[in-house]
């Protein structure tokens, strides 16, 4: 898998990415937000960080980088992009996912491991894992709390577009578990068409077990078996 | 050619959760102002451009909004214009 991480003045998070494409086998290249082009590339991936110190709003500023554009004709085309954290931010911005990340309700950076249940096992980046499996990732952020018009919330429970969802040891999703407030402890979506994935928790910090978890392993697996199993695009 | 100054009022939608007002208006709560109904915190962006006219600013400001300065999954944005300078040719 020759996988694209697109970097931005501010990402902080290019490096866990390139490492974690890397560990599964991968073929890793960055891309700097002032280049164009993505052609060749099997995998786009956006980190996570505070592209352009997230003036304005998170992902604002880096949504308007030229590379942005090549990012969009990607996903048109039906190639698989991450956008995990600022990455996820971005792609809300861009259009690419709808809906919006918002300071989290507890108004406080919140940095910790969190359990997430995965809720779809058959999208591009999950297929290592078993519906409802339960992970522990790390997250990061003072904006992850996702919200988006009423209609919008309908069609994604609608249609299945929650990848992941913040629970409980038990495995449920309750207010508790939900570390900003997300709607429906919402931790990740996936696009209509279901090649596009944005996630607030980093699967990229949980890759080794010297970094308490390798939870997030699956998620680069997942991706990199795509391409063993179809072949260079 | 004349040189506006705008200001840019971005507002939280009407409805959404304003977790930075919420916060704001227990605190003006457990300071006595218990009168306090509701808080929101939106942001206000001071501008000056040069146009044609004071309408030509504003809806330079709007397309501005609509395109970077508000996210209309979230926000809902209102132009001022707040004084006109001298044009620079005058």
């Amino acid at each position: 898998m020759r996988a694209a991480v697109v970097t931005f003045p501010g990402s902080n998070c290019d490096y866990d990415l390139y490492k974690a494409i890397e560990l599964v086998g991968g073929d890793p290249h960055f891309v700097w937000h002032r280049e164009r082009g993505l052609g060749g590339y099997d995998a786009v991936l956006l980190p996570g960080g505070f592209s352009y110190g997230d003036y304005l709003r998170a992902g604002a500023i880096a949504r308007m980088s030229p590379i942005m554009e090549d990012v969009v004709a990607f996903a048109n085309a039906g190639g698989p992009i991450l956008g995990i954290c600022n990455g996820f931010q971005i792609l809300c911005e861009a259009g690419l996912l709808p809906g919006a990340l918002v300071r989290n309700a507890s108004l406080r950076f919140e940095s910790r491991d969190v359990l997430l249940r995965v809720e779809r096992a058959d999208t591009v980046f999950t297929t290592d894992y078993d519906q409802g499996q339960i992970l522990r990732v790390p997250i990061a952020h003072g904006e992850g709390n996702y919200e988006a018009d009423r209609e919008t919330l309908e069609v994604l429970d609608g249609e299945d577009r929650v990848v992941f969802r913040y629970v409980d040891a038990d495995g449920e999703a309750t207010e508790d578990a939900n570390p900003n407030g997300s709607w429906h402890n919402i931790a990740g979506i996936v696009s209509a068409s279901g090649n596009v994935l944005g996630m607030m928790p980093h699967p990229e910090r949980a890759m080794e077990a010297v970094l308490g978890s390798t939870d997030g392993v699956g998620v680069f697996t997942s991706l990199a078996s795509t391409f063993v199993t179809a072949g260079a695009r | 050619m004349s040189q506006f100054r705008l200001e840019i009022r971005i507002k939280p939608r009407q409805g959404l959760l304003n977790p930075e007002g919420k916060a704001i208006h227990s605190a003006l709560r457990s300071l006595g102002w218990g009168h306090v109904e509701d808080v929101r915190v939106g942001k206000t962006i001071y501008m000056e451009l040069e146009a044609d006219s004071a309408d030509g600013a504003v809806e330079s400001a709007e397309s501005m909004c609509r395109k970077l300065l508000a996210n209309p999954v979230t926000e809902d944005f209102e132009v001022a214009v707040v004084g006109e300078l001298e044009s620079a040719g005058a």
